[in-house]
């Protein structure tokens, strides 16, 4: 060996649409009690980037506090979402919105169906993203975990897939390991956990099983202490993470004892 | 001779809002009368992107309709 040790992964990035980032938990700005407690969640979490929503503004009350004045877009990474758009027009709309406000064209794009299982409608998805590709905008694309629209999306131009591990604000982990790992084994772009992690355990089990980052909102929102649970999240996607590069042992049936069996009394 | 440029009086859609503004030359001047930061908001005029660079070059006309929205907290 080196001498050098390989407890650090400092070196170990992800690049999307030609960034490169660092961290590999992004983080939502809903549900908080206030932009303060956002701000310093996403501190807390390590995060390099946050998804945003576009909405209109408040006419009657122009002072009232503003996302970009807490968590502030020269720190973090925005990335503008299409929640609530229910189809392609509403969607591309939204992010020409978006990029003027910003400036940028990495966009999270999501359509939706249900309004009460809030499941993807990845057929009127993939035609957004047709629509939104033509516009020469970058797409990270929230879907089902089914590893076929995955790819027709990845071949459609999406700069990263971000499957579902249940349903946004569920909390129930990731319900379909095996889709999930088909879709990170088949995937030339990032794949991105996105939506229904509930606690470290569910973001570390993620992160183990190869994906290239983790993107949550409610499961530190809605934690009793949102910035421990982003903290938490942190360690959590860090652990998963090296494990992941340090590889697992071997599952056995049997037990195999740690000491030696060699030079009993 | 009455100044009808410096007196009328137009009538807006903003976000859904009818609103009344007299001596408005501009969306400039529109969005500074309704104390919000340029630099913050994105606007929209008839469906279609003003750019930030063109707000001072964007008449305005009766029963525009105007969209103005800003990053908020989302997942």
């Amino acid at each position: 060996m080196d001498g050098t040790t390989h407890t650090e992964t400092q070196d170990d990035t992800w690049t999307v649409a030609g960034r490169t980032f660092t961290s590999r938990l992004i983080i939502g700005t809903g549900k908080y009690k206030d932009y303060a407690q956002n701000a310093a969640a996403a501190e807390a979490a390590g995060a390099e980037i946050v998804t945003v929503a576009l909405r209109r503004v408040n006419l009657s009350d122009p002072s009232q506090q503003m996302l970009v004045d807490y968590v502030k877009p020269d720190r973090f990474t925005y990335l503008p979402n299409t929640a609530g758009c229910f189809t392609g027009e509403e969607a591309v709309r939204t992010l020409r919105l978006a990029r003027e406000a910003g400036g940028w064209d990495l966009v999270k794009l999501e359509v939706l169906s249900d309004p009460k299982l809030l499941y993807p409608d990845m057929e009127e998805t993939l035609r957004a993203l047709k629509m939104l590709i033509a516009e020469g905008f970058q797409v990270m694309v929230y879907c089902t975990d089914d590893p076929v629209y995955a790819r027709k999306l990845e071949e459609a131009g999406a700069c990263a897939v971000m499957p579902l591990a249940a349903p946004i604000g569920s909390g129930m982990g990731i319900l379909n390991k095996v889709n999930i790992g088909l879709i990170i084994e088949q995937a030339k772009v990032p794949v991105l956990v996105d939506a229904g992690l509930g606690t470290a355990s569910d973001a570390a089990i993620a992160m183990e099983m190869g994906c290239d980052a983790v993107l949550m909102n409610t499961a530190i929102s809605d934690a009793r202490d949102p910035i421990l649970m982003a903290s938490a999240m942190k360690h959590a996607v860090i652990g998963g993470r090296q494990a992941f590069l340090a590889g697992r042992m071997p599952r056995r049936i049997y037990g195999d004892p740690s000491s030696p069996q060699s030079g009993l009394i | 001779m009455y100044d009808v440029l410096d007196e009328a009086v137009m009538t807006l859609t903003i976000n859904g809002e009818e609103r009344s503004f007299s001596g408005l030359s501009d969306l400039a001047a529109l969005v500074l009368s309704l104390g919000l930061d340029p630099r913050k908001v994105a606007v929209e005029r008839n469906l279609e992107i003003v750019p930030r660079s063109a707000y001072g070059a964007t008449a305005l006309s009766d029963g525009d309709r105007i969209e103005i929205v800003h990053f908020i907290g989302g997942g």
